[in-house]
């Protein structure tokens, strides 16, 4: 099997860069910790990779807005760079930060005809920070980094997490679509109904959206965080699970490479 | 040039939350309930920007196209003034000039981004507020929307024209007159100057300079005052003290050395070559070993007055503090975990209770909260430990206490800074921020602090500092410098000048980096702008660290040289504005000399035949307390697991929301050893004997760390001591006797004091309507911070009861000890003795409890603490959503009781060294043996049934279902 090569993209206040690289590598690939500034200066450096992650944090402080100030740089930076990426057959992964990143630049869903984006993620519904574990369901067939995965159990931790579409058209067709690939459910795999189940209030219970290939994913839990049993909230009375329900989603993008 | 403003609102069918809760806000205040307030944020835009790029910013950059709409019109136009709902009152507020503003910063660098030239960014907020009159509105301004320590209120539409900031500087050096002045005139200027030294210090300083025949600069005499102050010197606790009790006498000569940091040494000296403590009371951190790569370092620090002033940006800047000092010991240390104690008033008290100056409790508690999550969710440092604690003394001084663990390799631990090396700064700019911040820490508050201090308070750029660790961290692995530490209290004054105490230095003002003009050197020198550090960098690495600084965005400078000459020289351009000796600025302070006198109040006993008829009631009402009750609305908000090393959470159980009673964090990704963050306070156990306060504290801080599963061998502590105005005897007094508590606990459990740090003079003064000074003192507060460590943590075990059919048992003993228990706090009863320790009994029981924890022996385990066992029991109940029958016969006491007065005091004391421990049947007889050298009993079963019972033999004396227990502790604080 080859070892494709990841470039987790950190940003100044990224701050989840170094267990998504463990991640990574622990789901047997090759992972890179690159500053923006050496993209910026090199956009080819790109190439040399088969998947880009931009992981959990605070780019730039989420200051105006949550991955704003990043996702203003991949647009008027590195546009051309990251959508060749993009329709190289490659991967591209936004977590938590990262997928406010991905769906702010344009990366993952097109901007409509105006130029304006599809949907976005605002503050949650309480208007405060929330750490918390969530179940979820994979709702995509063609969503790579879900494969072979039904339920989930993750932890979330964030402040602008909700999503939300721009009109009902849109939320129909990303649906029908098969895009809004992870939504929260309860415990039994009911679709939520309200907090804390669907922690944010997000419209149609969605906590993570791929394109329309399946290639490019963001997701508002953390996956990185459950990689093995003792960072289970429970393992103390459940014991402990071989592995965390988060380490499919690395190896399902590693193995896309085998 | 122009001067654009883009307002945001809420699009249509989107809720404004911010305006919905302070209308909620501006209700509690006392305001007529029909008022409705809109919320709207904005930005001001000055440069040469057209009124296409403009819009294009608001659309592209500013707001968020799909949630928002914006308005984008220049300053002072008509379409900015249009209400949303007519007869509206506009307010606005803004900040104050100079102000840290990041999000001003971020928005800067995108517009730059979007290739539009911008000069000047600043945020704003502005309210509508309908349905009230204008005095209401100056009310709700005033109380709710803005604070006037950082910000300023414009009613109506804002008028400006221009948004630069400071003029530049004229050179002007400046000569203070100190040799011929009076005693009085001396104290004077001190007072004035904002010095806060003593009239002995200033005599020390005149005749200094008598000697020296010259006036000595402004420069010089606020770097003596800074290097001086009670902040940086420690200078009451670490002084001559007097001290007599009733049992003692005795005189130290530096009371902190001859107790909290004598233990240590003893400690040290006993473990031989088993000592595993690496850097004890020197560093900016405690530093132990960990395992074959790495050390650890802990500190706690507090941040008590700024956080009184503005909660949010003391306590941004508290949590911003302590990080740099774990990133500023040994070479620097990574961050992993952050722990934050807080101390408030009841956050219910009405509004027309405060005295003047003071801000509602309720909304300090609120600052606080989202000063300490804001920064340390920002650093991607996991908070995982914690404690709030009410009583309403802290009204006018809020404690806020801030901690970081740290993860440093071994051969990192130490530095040392050579002549001939520069002196680097790094990070954040220079501007007026928190000038005077060390001598106004160690003042009392008063109700004219606000206006007085303003320059003290700061808000933290937590983006700054993140970037500051990225590059630190990855020099520190090239070994580009030889010497850190951090800016913090006294800025570039006490950074530079204790790096280079041992050496000299030369400093060379004018080239540090400035946020904006206008800056005199003394300003420079003592500003206490954040997120910076000082580095001492070879002058053959210079450029290489630099360039890695560069290469991501951060400052680097040289702002001095360290020069073999001993002296403290400050220039500014080529002109020499101050020179002291380092040995005048470190040793040249005379000693203090105070006395500390301790009355050991007699132990009363409280009569409790008939005072157990209301049981069950008793312990909801303890559960409801606010020291009890559950902090989710707070822990929630923290990310607690970040860096992927979360083992044990802060909250455990079922449903996930259980009290657990220590964090467990395993710092290196893919290994299995683990550490163990906890703590313990017991402010009111200190009305009683701040001895057994202390010792109480201790144990309970160990005991947490052990009930998880630390190794009781391998804990270290760090004390905190928050206390009034130790200029009292008996202030002192009641400190000296929990620093002697202090010293016995540790030598006798070998449970090293690693580090520590104290804040005095906590009281706040006003005058009341009769215009009498009324002073309010906080109790004396000791934090005891613990820090354990765990082999494999898959060995650890947690509070909540697991399954039916588990035997119970009590580990320790229960005593006659009620005095300052939350169960007298519900009852409104004084007096009973205070829980003292027994550490032949802790040296017995946490060896042999962690060994059962280790074998697997134990399902779960609770510390009891606040409301004794039945509290316990309440909380591991509904925490594993089980019911439990607890017979009160079998719990252990020292002396048989009957009656009222056994059930209650088996229920309701707070003995220490006691724990409530869950076994399977089949492990039983195997846990006994264990336990085999303590006191430990059978007292109960968990149950299928969703009640907890409690009887004594026959008689049942409490039935209540679990979900009401729950609902009593969860429901106060579900804000």
């Amino acid at each position: 099997m080859t070892t494709p090569k990841v470039l987790v993209l950190r940003a100044p206040g990224t701050n989840c860069d170094h267990e998504t690289k463990y991640a990574f590598e622990l789901a047997g690939g090759q992972a890179d910790r690159v500053h923006i500034n050496r993209v910026l200066e090199s956009p080819s450096l790109v190439e040399q990779y088969q998947i880009i992650c931009i992981p959990g944090g605070f780019s730039y402080g989420d200051d105006v807005a949550a991955g704003r100030i990043f996702a203003n740089q991949m647009r008027s930076h590195l546009a051309d760079v990251m959508h060749e990426f993009k329709n190289s057959d490659k991967l591209i992964l936004g977590i938590c930060n990262g997928f406010q990143v991905l769906i702010k630049s344009g990366l993952l869903l097109d901007d409509d005809a105006d130029g304006a984006p599809p949907a976005t993620l605002c503050w949650n519904n309480h208007g405060l920070y929330e750490d918390r574990w969530v179940y979820l369901q994979n709702s995509s067939d063609k969503c790579i980094f879900l494969r072979g995965t039904d339920r989930l159990y993750l932890p979330i931790a964030h402040a602008e997490g909700k999503f939300v579409m721009r009109n009902e058209d849109i939320a129909d067709q990303l649906q029908a679509n098969q895009q809004l690939a992870l939504k929260y459910v309860d415990a039994a795999g009911v679709p939520a109904v309200g907090f804390p189940q669907n922690p944010n209030g997000a419209q149609r219970n969605v906590a993570g959206v791929c394109d329309d290939s399946g290639r490019v994913f963001g997701l508002m839990p953390h996956p990185e965080r459950f990689l093995e049993g003792t960072q289970h909230p429970r393992w103390t009375r459940e014991g402990l699970q071989p592995e965390g329900d988060g380490l499919a989603l690395f190896r399902n993008a590693v193995e896309y490479f085998a | 040039m122009s001067l654009w403003e883009i307002d945001i609102y809420p699009a249509e069918g989107q809720v404004d939350r911010a305006g919905e809760e302070l209308t909620s806000d501006a209700i509690d205040l006392g305001l007529d309930p029909s008022i409705q307030v809109a919320a709207v944020h904005g930005y001001l835009l000055e440069g040469d920007i057209e009124e296409a790029d403009a819009n294009r910013l608001a659309d592209k950059l500013l707001a968020d196209s799909v949630v928002e709409k914006t308005v984008v019109a220049a300053v002072g136009d008509e379409r900015l003034q249009q209400a949303p709902v007519n007869g509206s009152l506009l307010v606005h507020v803004i900040n104050k000039p100079g102000v840290m503003d990041p999000v001003a910063m971020s928005a800067q660098k995108g517009i730059e981004d979007l290739g539009i030239a911008v000069d000047q960014v600043r945020t704003f907020r502005k309210y509508w507020v309908f349905g009230v009159d204008q005095g209401s509105v100056n009310r709700l301004a005033e109380k709710v929307l803005a604070n006037d320590a950082i910000e300023q209120v414009v009613h109506g539409p804002l008028q400006l024209d221009a948004l630069a900031l400071g003029t530049a500087y004229e050179f002007e050096l400046k000569k203070i007159s100190i040799r011929s002045l009076t005693d009085d005139e001396l104290e004077d200027l001190s007072k004035q100057g904002q010095l806060y030294l003593t009239l002995v210090e200033m005599q020390t300083i005149q005749k200094h300079f008598q000697g020296l025949d010259r006036e000595p600069t402004d420069i010089e005499l606020e770097s003596i005052a800074q290097t001086w102050s009670e902040h940086c010197s420690h200078k009451t606790l670490a002084g001559r003290i007097a001290y007599k009790d009733d049992e003692t006498e005795r005189h130290f000569e530096n009371m902190l050395k001859e107790t909290v940091f004598a233990a240590t040494v003893k400690i040290r000296e006993e473990l031989g070559e088993d000592d595993w403590c690496v850097s004890v009371f020197k560093d900016n951190a405690g530093i132990v070993t960990f395992n074959d790569e790495f050390n650890v370092a802990f500190k706690v620090e507090t941040h008590n007055h700024p956080s009184a002033l503005e909660p949010y940006g003391g306590a941004n800047t508290g949590i911003g503090g302590v990080i740099r000092d774990t990133l500023g010991t040994g070479m620097g240390a990574k961050p992993i975990c952050n722990t934050d104690i807080f101390c408030f008033a009841n956050p219910e008290v009405d509004h027309d209770q405060l005295p003047p100056g003071v801000l509602h409790p309720r909304r300090v508690m609120k600052g606080v909260v989202s000063g300490v999550r804001d920064y340390g969710n920002r650093m991607g440092i996991p908070t995982v430990n914690g404690a709030i604690y009410f009583d309403n003394r802290y009204l006018g001084n809020p404690l806020v206490y801030a901690g970081n663990v740290g993860l440093i390799p071994k051969e990192k631990s130490f530095k040392e800074a050579h002549a001939g090396e520069w002196a680097v700064v790094i990070g954040g700019h220079t501007g007026r921020d928190g000038i005077h911040g060390a001598t106004f820490s160690s003042a009392e508050l008063t109700s004219d602090s606000e206006m007085l201090s303003g320059g003290a308070v700061q808000i933290g750029n937590a983006i700054t500092e993140k970037m500051v660790m990225d590059v630190m961290l990855e020099a520190r692995d090239r070994n580009l410098y030889t010497c850190v530490t951090d800016c913090g209290a006294g800025g570039l004054s006490s950074a530079i000048g204790e790096m280079g105490e041992e050496i000299g230095v030369e400093v060379y003002l004018d080239k540090a980096p400035l946020k904006y003009d206008g800056l005199s050197y003394t300003e420079v020198w003592i500003s206490e702008a954040q997120e910076r550090m000082v580095f001492s960098v070879p002058e053959q690495n210079w450029k290489a660290f630099q360039t890695l600084c560069e290469s991501e965005g951060v400052d680097a400078t040289i702002v001095g040289k360290f020069v073999d000459h001993g002296r403290l020289v400050l220039k500014y351009h080529d002109e020499v504005v101050g020179d002291l000796t380092m040995d005048f600025l470190h040793n040249g302070r005379p000693p203090i000399i105070r006395d500390a006198h301790y009355e050991i109040p007699a132990v009363t006993v409280i009569d409790l035949e008939d005072k157990a008829a209301s049981l069950e009631q008793d312990l909801e009402a303890i559960l409801g307390s606010l020291n009890v009750a559950s902090k989710e609305w707070v822990v929630r908000q923290y990310d607690h697991e970040v860096q992927a090393g979360s083992v044990v959470k802060p909250m455990v159980g079922i449903q996930n929301d259980g009290p657990g009673d220590a964090a467990v964090v395993k710092p290196v990704l893919g290994s299995s050893k683990g550490l163990t963050v906890s703590c313990g306070m017991n402010p009111r156990y200190g009305d009683y004997d701040t001895y057994h306060m202390a010792a109480s504290a201790i144990d309970e801080a160990i005991r947490n760390s052990v009930a998880v599963g630390a190794d009781p061998s391998r804990i270290a502590i760090l004390d905190n001591f928050c206390w009034g105005y130790t200029d009292r005897p008996e202030t002192l007094g009641s400190l000296v006797r929990a620093a002697l508590a202090c010293y016995d606990m540790a030598v006798d459990l070998k449970t090293p004091f690693i580090s520590g740090k104290d804040s005095l003079n906590n009281e706040f003064s006003y005058q009341n309507e009769e215009g009498e000074k009324v002073t309010i003192s906080i109790p004396p507060t000791l934090l005891i911070s613990a820090i354990g460590q765990v082999e494999d943590v898959a060995t650890c075990t947690t509070m909540d009861a697991k399954e039916a059919g588990n035997v119970l048992y009590q580990v320790g003993v229960t005593k006659r000890e009620l005095g300052g228990s939350h169960w007298t706090l519900i009852r409104e009863l004084e007096g009973g003795a205070v829980p003292s320790v027994c550490t032949e009994n802790c040296n017995a029981v946490f060896p042999a409890l962690h060994q059962a924890i280790k074998s697997g022996l134990v399902r779960a385990c609770h510390d009891l603490s606040e409301g004794g066992l039945a509290v316990a029991a309440a909380e591991m109940a509904f925490a594993g959503g089980l019911g439990m029958m607890i017979d009160l016969a079998g719990v252990p006491t020292d002396l048989d009781y009957s009656g009222d007065t056994e059930n209650v005091l088996k229920l309701f004391a707070e003995s220490n060294t006691r724990f409530l421990v869950e076994v399977t049947p089949e492990n039983c007889a195997a846990f006994e043996q264990t336990l085999g050298g303590v006191t430990v009993a059978r007292v109960g079963t968990i149950t299928e049934d969703d009640q907890l019972v409690v009887n004594n033999g026959d008689k049942n004396l409490l039935t209540t279902p679990i979900g009401q227990l729950k609902e009593a502790w969860q429901s106060p604080l579900r804000w």
